[in-house]
């Protein structure tokens, strides 16, 4: 890499505002630049900054292997569950990490179809973001369980025994639902990258770089033949992530839904769980994107038009969201069941009321912000909102499983729920894993699709309209 | 490859090859240079140098496995140790009736508080598991409490003393042996003075002749008794009323109107179980009223006739055809009593700090242990008897004395154990004047080998040994350092002994000052015998060798005696021979041990004439008092190392692992006192200090603290836990009294309570009627049913058709006493391991029934209820659809079962269980590590490990071993034939268990009582279990005097 490429790498970039979807003066060969040289710089030149993100991380994620060594050494006990109180941190991380998982897919698959252009920049960004919480997701089920060493027990495997997991059980639906999606975002992401990884091979100076994306290039060489069957597949695929955006967080939700759990039994959680899910999950993506722009100098391909875009849909969802809570609490008015009253009062009045009163703040009345639109071109306001919501959904699954279940029907049971240190390190331990790997995907992978970005300038230059899918048109 | 397949190489053809130059120039083999196909292949093979043996070639695979074989009895030769030596000849005659795999049960007997209780205990190819009440004993009736059921973990306990100390080294029987007959000659020579022996109350006719003989041989020396519980008040009371002890016994199957004054007759005390029994039966008897137009379907799902009756008969008949009143129903509704004739008997209970006695009391009036007296003396007074004396003046005392009189013949006063002599002679009086003497109340011969006044005698012995009289000191069990009056100092003055030795279960804090200790023998280890509250002898047989070398009182007194090495049987037996002489006696023996009954030997009544006091006690006085009482679980502090007992949550407070200060909420307001502040108790001089707990119900300034905490030594539990009320009590004051003052130490102390809210939270848990309330609404258990939004009787699916058994239980609250011993039973027969004080303080006790407690009403004198909360077995079982990995599921019998090994622990079952019955392992609770607890598991219950949820089970094993039974005989099981643990256990039978497919069987016919209702009805999970609506039977005239 020339001297001058490597000043121009730490060149501030300039935001073009909201009316544009990159900056100016781009060309194919420019933007390919500007997003590869990202991944491709040599080392040393990796920011300061980088470094120090990928230490705290790496850090923190010692806490989940610390934390798990000693759960499955130990058992669950050495979490806060208890009898009435038995499922604590872990279901709790796990839908706030699965809802967090909903942006990706729906960027990519749904505003794909829906022909938003201005996905482009942050879709691979997101898809990423969206795999990652999925695995860290999808590790809390396993950890949760009192013996997990017979996780697969709720998979459906031929055994001597003929047994089968027991199919009426909303759990085993989310073993479905959630490998499902786990392995479609998989797909979707990794199809979605090949053009990429092709681009990488090409401009790789170094003969491991080379062969390193080489071999996940699957030998793609842009052919027409190559364009065409791309398309249909990446089509396909998105057809197919569509319906699990809904899914996924339906079927979480019936986790809940289908016991008879005052606080749980609620035929409102599917939507409310899916607009939750996207809601935190846009709220994830600009959590991440905000401090990546900056630290990569991408402003002008990660612009004001996305975030704006972004706040618009986190408004959007979170009044969702606010008309579910409205929803619960009517409902509990309005159906004059007792359990159910008791259940509402005390989720915003009883030993938990400050979780409550910290996710309405949180969740509902702190986003309300987002209606200005200095507040949503306010960078480090949007950031924190960002966190807040976060913070708020994450508050959401916290409420709903531990201030139902902890009164529930008889007084003589009645308990409360105290998270143990083991609760926070495991918890801390997954965010310091998902940022590792955010951390070395944005170092090493092309954190922006090059491809479709080019595509974007094509259509820009040639005042055509989006094209639905990337076109094959101008081959690497 | 067989050899016959190899192509022989044509050696002139090689030689000719390589003379040529076209074969290799360097080469290795003959095949090599021949090129023979074999080699080109073996060439060509890459993998040939890790290729697996050819498993299918025979001769390769037998190779293979007889190398394995050696090689792994080789490496086992090398890791030989010296194994113990075993005899392994099995029996070549099989002793009779001994199955293996099949438990015997043996009829012994268990001496608490001086009386003995005679038990069933089962026994396991030798090992004693689980005990049982004896139906034919009379203090049992079939019935036990808790400290039976955990004096089986108490034979296990590691921590129990396992060798013979000297002076803290340890030494060995005979060596004891031999210095204690030292002691026996010198103290010969002068007739035995300065030779002292001190016992608990001896109850044993062996022990009680041992020790006469032992006193008739050494004519000065003494015998002393102290019973840190025992009943003091009790005997002076006696004393004071008919100048000599007598032993009351209460029949209460008799009595109407029961006047309690502070006695806890049916959780504690001797013939609890039998008071309870009787209690129970005398209120069942008129209060069953069976229910009317009820289908069978609705019999069998202990459902209730409703508004919407015919709606749901007619969603019944989907699959039931018949719907008309089948046989049992019409047959249960012809064993209840008209609705205008029930009745029911009436308790009136005045006690300070709340008891399972007064919770089912009627009319329950919180009063301070001390003013008990001066009520004792007003209600005297106004029945007539008396010397004139007042008393003090109640609200409620013209009513009872109406009612009292009103009944007389049919009614009773019970003086509590720890009160004053004075209200015991005054309720002797009392009784004497109601005509209850014969009835209600009769008196017999004590049954103790020699009733003495303990508190005198304690001291007595303390007096000699502080002025050096006393030579040699020989204990026999107790734990008087830790137990005796505080004033006396009983450590102190036990040092200027100049032998002593004490014989106990525990190395404890009195055995540390002895320069002997030998360590007990349990009573399932060893032979003796006792007897009931009535005097009936039972035999105590061992069912094991003792376990640690423990010998019993009566291998000592042997000894003293000259009989050096005779068996406890021996001794047992020689002493009824002596009594028994014209008998032939072998079959008196046999039929004695096997029946748990010595026939004829109830203590013979007596006639005596009660003389009422003239004056009241000199303890009356103002302020706030202090009462001091056996713990509810550990009792003295004989089960403090006993972790069942421990753990088991103490019936008023639902704390475990602790003792605490009770004290009413009125008063802790007005000292500012919150649960958990730990308070400076001040009283006579001495101070200890203790965590206060707010109890409702409790009477106001006053303080409860109990025994049994606060040991110093004597077993891993016990250090360490609560605080030594011991230290506040004196001689001239056992029970406590007046002038106690406390104050804030402002340090807080963990309580790990199993229950946290109190009150029903305007939830029905329990439903309550009074008579006249049930009279007019006969059916006021399930009457809210109808305004419950769901529909009763909803479901998409048909019903399942139980064919066979199906087994339901009904839990009468109208006769739970709330005493606990069902939780422990249960714990006992299923294995359930204890967790500990942190782990109860998180929520995660493991108890399979637990006893729920509320209070309703006035914070000051609210109501007690108690609910046990077994698993209720669902028809439809919510846990059963959450479950990922079918490991709960339904049986073709209804129940609702636990596969341990299926379960992989989600815990969602627990969170959709309303009841909240399940119990999950979140560590490994069960102690793996302990040898000696792996006899006391039951063999035919699954030991769980970590990581499972686990619950009631309707005690299935039982139910199995029954099945099998009727299966052999090919009949179906009769109804009683199987009781679960708790039922067994249970005193009052509040708990039913049976088929109600049989709508003959017991608990058919509760289930049709119009009192039947099923916990949370309305979410239509439709419970096996279900409960009998409590009643309570309030004296009209004393409307609004109590709550």
């Amino acid at each position: 890499m020339k001297v001058e490429e490597l000043e121009a790498l730490e060149k501030p970039a300039i935001d073009p505002g909201t009316d544009h979807i990159v900056g100016p003066g781009f060309t194919n060969a420019t933007v390919t630049d500007k997003i590869a040289n990202v991944a491709l710089r040599p080392f040393r030149s990796t920011p300061m900054v980088w470094f120090l993100g990928i230490g705290i991380a790496f850090m923190l994620m010692q806490g989940l292997l610390i934390g798990s060594a000693w759960l499955f050494y130990k058992g669950v006990g050495v979490w806060g569950v208890v009898i009435p109180v038995a499922w604590g941190f872990a279901i709790v991380n796990f839908v706030w990490w699965i809802g967090i998982g909903h942006a990706g897919t729906l960027i990519s698959a749904i505003l794909l179809l829906l022909k938003q252009d201005w996905r482009t920049s942050i879709n691979r960004f997101a898809e990423a973001m969206t795999l990652f919480a999925v695995a860290q997701a999808g590790m809390f089920p396993i950890l949760h369980l009192g013996r997990p060493w017979l996780f697969y027990w709720l998979m459906p495997y031929p055994n001597s025994m003929w047994l089968w997991p027991q199919p009426r059980s909303p759990l085993i639906w989310d073993v479905f639902a959630v490998s499902t999606y786990a392995t479609v975002s998989l797909l979707f992401w990794y199809v979605g990258l090949v053009p990429d990884l092709a681009s990488m091979r090409d401009r790789a100076t170094k003969l491991w770089q080379k062969r390193a994306y080489g071999l996940f290039a699957l030998g793609w060489r842009g052919s027409t033949k190559h364009w065409t069957r791309y398309q249909m597949a990446y089509l396909l695929l998105a057809g197919l992530a569509t319906p699990l955006v809904i899914s996924v967080h339906t079927v979480v939700s019936f986790d809940f839904a289908i016991s008879i759990l005052p606080g749980w039994h609620t035929t409102i959680f599917p939507p409310y769980f899916v607009a939750g899910a996207i809601y935190s999950g846009f709220a994830m993506v600009l959590t991440l994107a905000i401090p990546t722009r900056k630290l990569f100098h991408l402003e002008d391909i990660i612009t004001s038009r996305h975030l704006d875009s972004m706040a618009k849909v986190m408004l959007g969802t979170g009044l969702i969201v606010a008309y579910g809570y409205m929803m619960e609490a009517f409902m509990a008015w309005y159906s004059g069941q007792f359990y159910e009253r008791f259940m509402y009062l005390n989720r915003a009045t009883g030993p938990y009321g400050w979780s409550y009163l910290m996710l309405i703040a949180c969740n509902i009345a702190i986003p309300q912000l987002l209606w200005l639109r200095s507040v949503r071109l306010n960078v480090p306001i949007l950031f924190m909102l960002s966190l807040v919501i976060n913070v708020g959904m994450w508050l959401e699954r916290f409420v709903i499983v531990i201030t139902s279940l902890h009164r529930d029907w008889l007084p003589s049971s009645w308990g409360e729920y105290h998270p143990t240190e083991f609760d926070w390190m495991i918890f801390a331990g997954t965010i310091g894993f998902f940022l590792t790997l955010m951390f070395l995907f944005v170092r090493i992978l092309p954190a922006i699709s090059i491809f479709e970005m080019r595509e974007v300038l094509h259509h820009i230059k040639h005042r055509h309209e989006p094209q639905p899918a990337p076109g094959p048109a101008h081959g690497d | 490859m067989t050899p016959s397949d190899k192509p022989v190489l044509d050696l002139d053809q090689l030689r000719a090859r390589l003379q040529s130059g076209q074969g290799p120039l360097y080469w290795k083999s003959l095949e090599e240079v021949a090129e023979t196909p074999e080699f080109q292949a073996f060439v060509e093979d890459e993998l040939a140098a890790v290729r697996t043996p050819d498993w299918l070639d025979p001769a390769n695979r037998r190779t293979f496995m007889k190398l394995m074989g050696a090689s792994i009895g080789l490496a086992g030769l090398t890791a030989c140790t010296k194994q113990p030596k075993e005899t392994i000849v099995p029996y070549v005659r099989q002793p009779e009736e001994f199955v293996p795999g099949r438990p015997l049960f043996y009829a012994t007997a268990m001496t608490m508080g001086g009386f003995g209780t005679g038990l069933l205990v089962e026994s396991h190819l030798g090992r004693p598991t689980k005990v049982e009440g004896n139906p034919d004993h009379p203090n049992s009736l079939g019935a036990s409490d808790y400290f039976h059921q955990a004096s089986v973990l108490q034979l296990y306990d590691p921590d129990r003393s396992q060798a013979v100390l000297n002076r803290g080294r340890i030494s060995s029987w005979n060596s004891f042996q031999a210095a204690m007959m030292q002691e026996r000659e010198r103290a010969n020579l002068n007739k035995g003075i300065g030779v002292r022996i001190l016992t608990e109350t001896v109850v044993s006719p062996t022990l009680g002749a041992q020790i006469k003989e032992f006193l008739q041989q050494l004519p000065a020396a003494k015998w002393h008794q102290w019973d840190a519980a025992g009943r003091h008040g009790a005997f002076a009371g006696a004393q004071a009323a008919f100048g000599r002890p007598v032993n009351p016994i209460y029949q209460l199957e008799q009595a109407d109107v029961i006047v309690s004054l502070d006695a806890d007759f049916l959780s504690c005390g001797p013939g609890n179980l039998r008071y309870a029994q009787h209690f129970a039966n005398r209120r069942r008897a008129l209060t069953n009223v069976a229910q009317k137009e009820r289908s069978k379907q609705d019999i069998q799902e202990g459902y209730q006739a409703g508004p919407d009756a015919p709606l749901r008969n007619q969603a019944a008949s989907h699959t039931e055809e018949d719907t008309s009143p089948s046989p049992g129903a019409v047959q249960a509704q012809a064993e209840g009593v008209p609705v205008e004739q029930i009745t029911q008997n009436r308790l009136y209970v005045v006690e300070s700090a709340p008891s399972p006695t007064g919770g089912m009391a009627d009319h329950r009036f919180p009063m301070k242990a001390n003013d008990v007296e001066g009520f004792a003396w007003a209600l005297a007074a106004a029945l007539g008897v008396g010397s004139g004396q007042t008393g003090t003046a109640h609200k409620a005392i013209p009513a009872i004395a109406k009612d009292l009189k009103a009944n007389a013949g049919k009614c009773v006063v019970i003086a509590g154990d720890y009160q004053p002599a004075a209200v015991h002679a005054l309720a002797h009086a009392m009784n004497q004047s109601l005509g209850a003497v014969g009835k209600t109340v009769v008196y017999t011969e004590p049954v103790e080998a020699n009733s003495v006044d303990q508190i005198a005698s304690i001291k007595e012995l303390v007096g000699d040994l502080n002025a050096g009289k006393v030579d040699t000191l020989i204990m026999f069990s107790g734990n008087p350092v830790y137990s005796a009056p505080a004033d006396l100092d009983f450590k102190s003055a036990v040092q200027k002994a100049k032998w002593r030795a004490h014989l106990s279960l525990y190395n404890d804090e009195t055995s540390e000052q002895c320069h002997w200790h030998v360590p007990q023998a349990h009573y399932l280890e060893s032979w003796s015998d006792t007897r009931a509250q009535d005097g009936t002898v039972t035999f105590v047989q061992p069912l094991i060798e003792p376990l640690y070398a423990g010998r019993s009182a009566h291998e000592i007194l042997s000894a003293l005696a000259g009989n050096s090495g005779k068996s406890p049987h021996d001794t047992v037996r020689e002493y009824w021979q002596t009594q028994r002489k014209d008998a032939d006696f072998e079959a008196f023996w046999q039929t004695s041990l096997h029946d748990g009954i010595v026939p004829n030997t109830a203590a013979a009544i007596v006639n005596v004439a009660a003389k009422a006091p003239t004056a009241p006690t000199q303890n009356q006085g103002q302020g706030m008092e202090i009462v001091l009482r056996p713990d509810p679980t550990v009792w003295d502090g004989t089960f403090s190392n006993n972790g069942w007992l421990q753990e088991c949550p103490k019936p008023q407070t639902k704390t475990t692992w602790d003792n605490a200060v009770w004290i009413s909420p009125a008063t802790a307001q007005q000292h500012g006192v919150a649960t958990g502040d730990e308070l400076e108790i001040k009283y006579q001089g001495r101070m200890v200090t203790g965590a206060a707990w707010l109890l409702p119900g409790h009477a106001n300034d006053s303080l409860t603290v109990h025994f049994g905490y606060g040991r110093t030594r004597g077993g891993r539990l016990c250090d360490e836990l609560g605080f030594d009320a011991y230290q506040l009590r004196t001689s001239g004051a056992p029970s406590g009294g007046y002038g106690v003052e406390i104050r804030k130490t402002g340090g807080t102390h963990y309580f790990a309570a199993t229950q946290h809210t109190q009150t029903m939270e305007s939830r029905e848990p329990v439903r309550i009627a009074t008579l006249e309330e049930f009279k007019k609404t006969p059916d006021f258990a399930t009457e809210k049913e109808a305004d419950k939004p769901v529909p009763k009787y909803m479901t998409l699916y048909p019903d399942y058709k139980y064919e066979g058994y199906k087994w339901g239980m009904a839990i009468d609250l109208n006769t739970c006493v709330g005493c606990s011993a069902c939780t422990i039973a249960c714990q006992a027969e299923n294995n359930i391991a204890v967790v500990g004080k942190a782990e109860v303080g998180k929520g995660r006790h493991m108890q399979w029934i637990r006893v729920d407690r509320y209070f309703k009403g006035n914070i000051d004198e609210p109501e007690l209820y108690y609910q046990p909360v077994p698993c209720m077995h669902c028809e439809n079982a919510p846990c059963e659809l959450v479950c990922p990995v079918a490991a709960t599921i339904h049986s073709g019998e209804g129940i609702n079962q636990m596969v341990y090994n299926r379960c992989v622990g989600t815990r969602y079952c627990s969170n959709n269980c309303p009841y909240k019955v399940r119990r999950f392992n979140f560590l490994s609770y069960t102690d793996w590590d302990t040898q000696s607890y792996y006899p006391l598991r039951n063999p035919d219950v699954t030991v769980r490990s970590r990581g499972v949820m686990e619950k009631c089970t309707y005690c299935i094993q039982r139910i199995n071993a029954a099945k099998i039974e009727s299966e052999k005989a090919n009949r179906r099981i009769a109804d009683g034939e199987v009781v679960p643990a708790c039922a067994q256990a249970c005193p009052t039978q509040a708990i039913t268990f049976g088929d109600i497919n049989d709508p003959k069987s017991k608990v058919a016919q509760l289930k049709a009582q119009v009192r039947n209702y099923s916990l949370l009805e309305e979410l239509n999970t439709r419970p096996r279990t279900t409960y009998l609506a409590r009643l309570r039977n309030p004296n009209p005239e004393l409307g609004g005097v109590t709550a």
